[in-house]
């Protein structure tokens, strides 16, 4: 399975949730294949997309909140997966696209070939822990997971290699954080405004 | 060895600070902690929903941008060592995504009085914020207030991280 396949997938299966993309071509291959307000494109700051994400999942639990990390970026700040396992978020859902390398430095080897890190994530204590190898069985876990309590983690194995001539993210870091925040809180507004006309409804 | 206590302005109090942050808005802190900050840290503490230990200033940072993205105001502490651990969390995210993050950093190693792994951070750390480009203020308790309301004019107008910086004895 091609990363940008898995990608593809997890975009369109967890329609209506909040993405944090990580650095790199999963951010690159994100933007190509379905660019949303939703998506933040993470350009710098390896390691710490589920960091981010967590920082928004605790900020707004009725959201849910979808960290699309890399096996290299992942390894960079392990740590973070205790702080996830520590709150528990319910929202939050980890999807770690291993390939084995770093993709976008030119395919150098990371050390996830022998080091499974959704044991590293089972061991934190996230809820609900999946790995996968091919396109069939991520969206099988892909189901389970978007369905559960989290916070859950899903380590997908996929292939090396690049889309040749792949575009980069063409928001300015300003506007990716703009664009987010206002679909986040129009979200938000929409939810409350559906309240309030059920409530009309119901005294009215 | 316990720093020395490099002031001799009469300290303010951590729940009146803590209470001004209230004030201001701030509801979400994560940070690592520096014994400076005890006071600010056991209030915060009490309110477990708004602060969380992070395992790394980096980690922090991450968290509070999360937080100002969906809709909190955040702040983060950090002990200035942890400026070296955050540094690329802080220009290659935060500066460049305009998050306006109040970073509150403890000045360990001031005047090159300290212990020794405080002191090369203890004399650069003022340099490093200026080269990177992060604003920031050195706290005296006589103005602690005014100090509070400019770093926030200085976050709503300039959408960027700003950081006060606080001396041993300047909280009680």
């Amino acid at each position: 399975m091609k990363r940008h396949q898995a990608i593809a997938h997890i975009l369109a299966r967890a329609e209506g949730s909040f993405f944090i993309h990580a650095n790199g071509m999963i951010s690159r291959e994100a933007f190509s294949e379905r660019d949303r307000e939703e998506n933040f494109y993470m350009i710098g700051s390896m390691g710490l997309a589920s960091s981010i994400g967590l920082g928004v999942a605790m900020s707004e639990p009725e959201r849910r909140v979808v960290v699309v990390d890399g096996d290299g970026n992942v390894l960079t700040n392990l740590g973070a997966l205790t702080m996830v396992a520590r709150y528990q978020p319910k929202n939050f859902v980890h999807i770690v696209l291993d390939n084995e390398t770093y993709a976008s430095t030119g395919g150098q080897c990371t050390i996830s070939d022998r080091i499974s890190v959704e044991k590293i994530a089972a061991a934190t204590g996230y809820k609900n822990v999946l790995r996968c190898g091919e396109q069939r069985q991520l969206c099988e876990c892909l189901d389970v997971l978007l369905a559960a309590q989290g916070p859950s983690f899903l380590l997908a194995k996929v292939a090396r290699g690049n889309i040749d001539g792949i575009a980069r993210v063409s928001h300015t870091p300003p506007e990716i954080t703009q664009r987010f925040s206002d679909a986040m809180t129009r979200k938000i507004r929409a939810e409350h405004s559906d309240d309030k006309s059920r409530f009309a409804e119901v005294i009215g | 060895m316990r720093p020395n206590q490099h002031t001799t302005e009469v300290a303010v109090s951590s729940s009146q600070f803590c209470a001004l942050l209230y004030k201001h808005g701030f509801d979400f802190c994560a940070g690592v902690p520096c014994s400076i900050f005890k006071g600010i840290i056991k209030q915060m503490e009490q309110q477990p929903a708004e602060y969380l230990p992070a395992v790394r200033e980096d980690t922090a940072v991450g968290i509070a941008v999360g937080a100002f993205l969906a809709g909190k105001q955040p702040l983060v502490l950090m002990q200035n060592s942890g400026l070296g651990v955050c540094l690329n969390a802080l220009t290659s995210l935060a500066i460049i995504y305009r998050i306006p993050l109040l970073l509150l950093i403890s000045w360990r190693g001031y005047q090159g009085q300290d212990a020794p792994e405080h002191l090369v951070m203890g004399e650069a750390m003022l340099g490093i914020l200026e080269q990177v480009g992060i604003g920031y203020e050195v706290l005296h308790a006589a103005d602690i207030t005014g100090a509070l309301d400019r770093a926030v004019t200085e976050l709503d107008s300039k959408r960027l991280p700003y950081a006060l910086i606080f001396r041993e004895g300047i909280l009680n």
